[in-house]
C-alpha cells in the first residue's frame, strides 16, 4: 500500500513529543531593581521530576508565566557559562511584565525555552567586534559580551557602543566598568539627554561612530535596540566596510507561542520565534523598509 | 501499484459508517445546519441526508434542496475539519496555585479516534499544509498530533464545481490523490445511485474487504474519473500561480491593497473559514479567588489589532497592511516556510467574505501591474 | 601663538578638510587659540553670536537651561567637532548655552570678520556655507532620532 505523504508525517511525529506548550517552573532565587522600571532576576530550579537543568546560547528567549496573568517573551541576560539559573532583564511594559515584576524572591514562575536563535559568537573568533545597543537592547546582547570576554585571547578589538535615554536608565552598570577595562576594549555610552551631573556622552548612538576606529572588512557586528536604532546604526556599519553578512540583529514581534504555531511574530518570510530573533542583517535588509509589514 | 476500486451501492453506505463506528471510530460527516452545510457526529443507523445543494459566489451562499437526492452535491460550507484537529478553543493546561508555587494540571482531553466522512479534495490539501504547521518543524503540537494521527479519512471526490471553487488551478483537486483511507466518487448513472469507493492505505482495505464491496469495473472507474474531469473542467473561477509569489513579495506598495482595503471590513471571516488559517492566541482565565488557572488557546486572526500588537501598539494599523498580511502570507510566505502555498482553492474566503471580496480577483489585479513602487526583490 | 601655528591648526582640523591654502590663510586671521576650563562656558544662550570654535582638545556639553536653575544636556561634542553657526545667521544669538566638561583648547574664529570676507568672496562663502550646511544636516537627523525618544516610555 501507497504511503501518503500526510500519513508519513503523522507517522514521523515522535511517539510522545514534549509537550511544547507546559512550562517548567522555576524559583525567584534573585531579584535586583536594575532602573526605576526595569529589574533582573535569577531563576533556580523549583524542584520536581521536570527539570533537567537549564542551558542557552547569547541571544535566545524565553516565554515566563505568571500564573493566571501570561506570558511574555523575554530575553536571557545572564552569563550563558552560569549554567542552571537563568537571568532575566525585564522592563515593566505590560500586565505580564507587571506581574513578574511584582514577584519577589522564593516566589515561583514558568518558565519555556529557551527558543530562537543565537548570537553567532563563535563566527567572530578572530576578527574584531562591535556591538550596539539601545536601551533594553543590551539585555539579550550581554550574555554575548560575557561570552566574548570569558574568552578574550580568541577576539580582536571589541568595541561596545551602548545607547539609552538618560543616565539613570543604563543597564549593567558594574559589567560596563569592569568590561572598558579590559585589554583591547573600548566601551562608549551616550544617552539621548542629561542634566548637569552627566560627564559622559550626550547624543544618539550612531554619532558614536565617529568616536571609534573600526577595522571594517574584518570586524563582526551585533545590534538590538529599538528598529530604528539598527537600521541607521546597519548604515554607518555599512558605510565603514563592514561586509554586510558580517552584520546581525535581534528583532522583536508579538509573541503567543515561540514555537512556530501561533502565527503573530511572523516578519515576511520569517518567523521571529524561530528563524530569529537573531537574524543576518542581509536577510532582513528587504523588509526593514517596508512600512507595517 | 493497481489499486483495486469497489462499489458501494447508495443502499449501503449506511453499512459503511455503521462499520467505521464498529471499528471504534466517532465518525463525523456533513449535515446541513445553520443555513449552510456542517460537520456533526453520526449517530443512528448511518443515513444520510439527501438532496442537498447549495449556489455560492463572493458573499453569496445558498443551501437549497434538490430532487436528485444525491448525497455530496454541495461544495464547501463554512465549516472546514480544521475545527476538529486545530480546535477553535483548547485549554492547553490548568494550574492550581499551591502557596508561593503552583501545579500544572491536564488541559483540554484528547478527543476519540474519529473518522471523516466526506473530505473534499482541497480540504485534504488543507489538512495536509496544517500537517506541516503543526507535526513538521521543530515542535510538535501534542494536541494536533493526538487528533490528527488516528484520523480516518474518507474523502468525496467533487462532481461538481461551487460557484466559488477553484481547487483545479491551485492543483489540489477536484480528485484526490493521497492522504486518504477511502476515497469514494458518487455517481448517478441512469437509475443506479453508487459510489466508486478507492482504498488509500491498508485500513481502508481493511474497511472495504469487511463491507464486501464488490470491484467497480472499468467501466465504473472510468466514469468516476469522467466526472471528476468534467468538475475541474466546468470550474470557472482560477487563480494564476505563475510566479505568484514573486509577483505578491515585489509588490508590497501596489496600489491594489489600497483599493482592497477601502472594501475590506477587516471582520476575519476569511481567515476563520479558511481551512490552513493557523493564527491563535492565549486566553489566561482565572477563578475568583486566583486559586485556579487555565491557558486557553483560542483562533486569532492577523485582521485583528492585536495581533501585531508591540510595545502597547499594533505594527499592522492599518485594514492596507492586515489584508496584504494575509494574502502575501497566505500565497507568498507560505512557501517560504512550508514549501506549499497556503491556498488550496475550497473558495470559503470568497463566499463568506461580506464584501464580495475575490482573493482570486485581487491576485489578478496585482498582476495586471499599475504598480508605482517595489520593495524586497529577495525573499529570505 | 603664531599666526603660522593656527594657520596649521585650522588647516589640520577635519572640519576644514580639503580647503584651499590661500582660503586657510585668509581665514586664520579671523583665528585665535582660546582655552576653557571645566566648568567654564563659552558662551550662554541669547548673547550675541560673534564666534565659533574648532575643538582641539576636551570636550563641550551642549546645554539649555531650564527653570530651577538646572540645565539639560542635548549633545556633547568632541575633538573635530565645529561648535556654533549662529554667528551665520540674523539675529547673530545665542540659542543654547556651550560649557567645557574638561579642560578644552579650541580655535575661535570672530564670525563679523568672517561674514565680511565670505561677502567680499562668494567662492569662500559657498564653500563655507556647505561645510556648515552638513554639519547642520547631521544635527538634524541626530536631533529628529533623539525627537522619537526611542528607548522612552512605552505608548498605550
Amino acid at each position: 500500500m501507497e504511503a501518503t505523504a500526510a500519513a508519513s508525517r503523522v507517522v514521523s511525529a515522535p511517539e510522545n513529543p514534549p509537550n511544547p506548550w507546559i512550562p517548567r517552573r522555576f524559583r525567584v532565587a534573585a531579584r535586583k531593581q536594575e532602573t526605576s522600571d526595569t529589574f533582573s532576576i535569577e531563576l533556580a530550579d523549583a524542584g520536581g521530576e521536570e527539570h533537567e537543568g537549564f542551558s542557552f546560547r547569547p541571544g535566545q528567549f524565553n516565554m515566563l508565566y505568571a500564573f493566571g496573568v501570561g506570558e511574555s517573551a523575554i530575553s536571557i541576560s545572564g552569563d550563558p557559562a552560569a549554567g542552571g539559573q537563568p537571568v532575566h532583564t525585564i522592563r515593566v511594559v505590560g500586565t505580564v511584565t507587571r506581574a513578574l515584576g511584582a514577584l519577589r524572591r522564593g516566589d515561583v514562575l514558568g518558565v519555556r525555552g529557551p527558543f530562537g536563535s543565537a548570537w553567532p559568537v563563535e563566527e567572530a573568533a578572530g576578527r574584531d567586534v562591535i556591538v550596539v545597543a539601545g536601551g533594553i537592547g543590551l539585555a539579550p546582547l550581554r550574555p554575548a559580551l560575557h561570552q566574548l570576554f570569558a574568552d578574550r585571547a580568541r577576539f580582536g578589538r571589541i568595541t561596545l557602543l551602548y545607547g539609552a535615554r538618560t543616565p539613570r536608565d543604563l543597564l549593567f552598570g558594574d559589567d560596563l566598568d569592569r568590561w572598558s577595562r579590559r585589554r583591547n576594549t573600548g566601551v562608549q555610552v551616550i544617552v539621548d539627554v542629561a542634566g548637569p551631573s552627566w560627564h559622559g556622552n550626550v547624543g544618539v548612538v550612531t554619532s558614536l561612530f565617529k568616536r571609534v576606529h573600526i577595522d571594517g572588512p574584518d570586524t563582526v557586528a551585533l545590534i538590538c535596540g529599538p528598529e530604528v536604532m539598527m537600521r541607521f546604526t546597519a548604515v554607518e556599519l555599512l558605510q565603514r566596510e563592514v561586509p554586510i553578512d558580517a552584520i546581525h540583529v535581534s528583532l522583536e514581534r508579538n509573541m503567543k507561542c515561540a514555537t512556530g504555531f501561533c502565527g503573530h511574530c511572523q516578519y515576511g518570510p520569517a518567523f521571529v520565534c524561530k528563524d530569529g530573533p537573531v537574524f543576518p542583517f542581509a536577510r532582513v535588509k528587504p523588509w526593514f523598509m517596508v512600512r507595517e509589514l | 501499484m493497481a489499486v483495486d476500486v469497489r462499489v458501494i451501492e447508495r443502499s449501503d453506505l449506511s453499512a459503511l459508517l455503521v462499520a467505521l463506528r464498529e471499528a471504534g471510530y466517532e465518525v463525523i460527516a456533513p449535515v446541513p445546519g445553520d443555513g449552510s452545510i456542517d460537520y456533526d457526529v453520526v449517530t443512528g443507523d448511518g443515513e444520510r441526508p439527501a438532496g442537498f445543494s447549495d449556489e455560492q459566489g463572493p458573499g453569496a451562499y445558498r443551501l437549497k434542496m434538490c430532487d436528485h437526492e444525491l448525497l455530496f452535491d454541495f461544495a464547501a460550507g463554512a465549516s472546514s475539519w480544521k475545527k476538529f484537529l486545530f480546535p477553535p478553543s483548547l485549554t492547553l493546561f490548568s494550574a492550581q496555585r499551591r502557596q508561593r508555587s503552583f501545579e500544572v494540571l491536564p488541559g483540554t482531553a484528547d478527543p476519540p479516534p474519529r473518522a471523516f466522512l466526506g473530505v473534499r479534495a482541497c480540504d485534504l490539501a488543507a489538512i495536509d499544509i496544517q500537517d506541516k504547521i503543526f507535526l513538521g518543524g521543530a515542535f510538535v503540537d501534542p494536541s494536533y498530533r493526538q487528533r490528527r494521527k488516528d484520523v480516518f479519512i474518507v474523502a468525496v471526490n467533487c462532481t461538481r464545481a461551487g460557484g466559488s471553487c477553484f481547487c483545479a488551478s491551485m492543483g489540489t483537486g477536484p480528485r484526490v490523490s493521497a492522504g486518504f483511507d477511502l476515497a469514494l466518487t458518487e455517481l448517478k448513472i441512469g437509475e443506479r445511485h453508487c459510489f466508486t469507493a478507492e482504498p488509500g492505505s491498508d485500513r481502508g482495505e481493511a474497511v472495504l474487504a469487511r463491507l464486501g464491496s464488490p470491484p467497480a469495473g472499468p467501466a465504473l472507474e472510468a466514469e468516476a474519473r469522467s466526472a471528476s474531469a468534467r468538475c475541474a473542467a466546468s470550474m470557472a473561477r482560477q487563480m494564476v500561480t505563475d510566479g505568484l509569489r514573486d509577483l505578491l513579495v515585489q509588490n508590497q506598495e501596489h496600489p491594489r491593497w489600497r483599493d482592497v482595503a477601502s472594501r475590506c471590513l477587516a471582520c476575519a471571516n476569511c481567515t476563520l473559514v479558511c481551512p490552513t488559517c493557523f493564527c491563535a492566541t492565549v486566553q489566561d482565565v482565572t477563578d475568583l479567588a486566583g486559586e485556579r488557572a487555565e491557558r486557553i488557546r483560542v483562533w486569532d486572526s492577523c485582521f485583528s489589532a492585536e495581533h501585531s500588537h508591540l510595545h502597547g501598539a499594533s505594527v499592522r494599523r492599518t485594514t492596507r497592511s492586515r489584508y496584504r498580511q494575509w494574502m502575501t502570507h497566505k500565497l507568498a510566505y507560505w512557501i517560504d516556510q512550508f514549501g506549499t502555498s497556503g491556498c488550496v482553492g475550497c473558495g470559503r474566503c470568497i463566499t463568506w467574505c461580506p464584501a464580495g471580496i475575490d482573493i482570486t480577483e485581487e491576485a489578478a489585479a496585482i498582476r495586471a501591474g499599475g504598480a508605482t513602487t517595489t520593495a524586497p526583490n529577495s525573499g529570505g | 601663538m603664531q599666526t603660522r601655528d593656527l594657520e596649521k591648526y585650522v588647516a589640520e582640523h577635519p572640519f576644514f578638510a580639503g580647503l584651499k591654502s590661500d582660503y586657510v590663510k585668509l581665514i586664520s586671521g579671523c583665528a585665535q587659540n582660546a582655552a576653557f576650563n571645566k566648568g567654564e562656558h563659552l558662551f550662554r544662550e541669547g548673547d550675541p553670536a560673534n564666534q565659533f570654535f574648532l575643538i582641539r582638545f576636551g570636550r563641550i556639553a551642549i546645554d539649555i537651561p531650564v527653570p530651577h536653575g538646572g540645565a539639560i544636556t542635548v549633545q556633547t561634542l568632541e575633538p573635530g567637532d565645529i561648535v556654533g553657526w549662529s554667528w551665520l545667521f540674523p539675529p547673530f544669538a545665542w540659542t543654547f548655552d556651550a560649557r567645557a566638561l574638561e579642560l578644552t583648547r579650541v580655535i575661535a574664529m570672530d564670525g563679523a570678520c568672517l561674514r565680511g570676507k565670505c561677502d567680499a568672496d562668494t567662492a569662500l562663502g559657498y564653500d563655507l556655507v556647505r561645510r556648515f550646511s552638513a554639519v547642520i544636516a547631521e544635527r538634524l537627523q541626530a536631533t529628529r532620532l533623539q525627537l522619537l525618544d526611542v528607548y522612552g516610555t512605552v505608548k498605550g
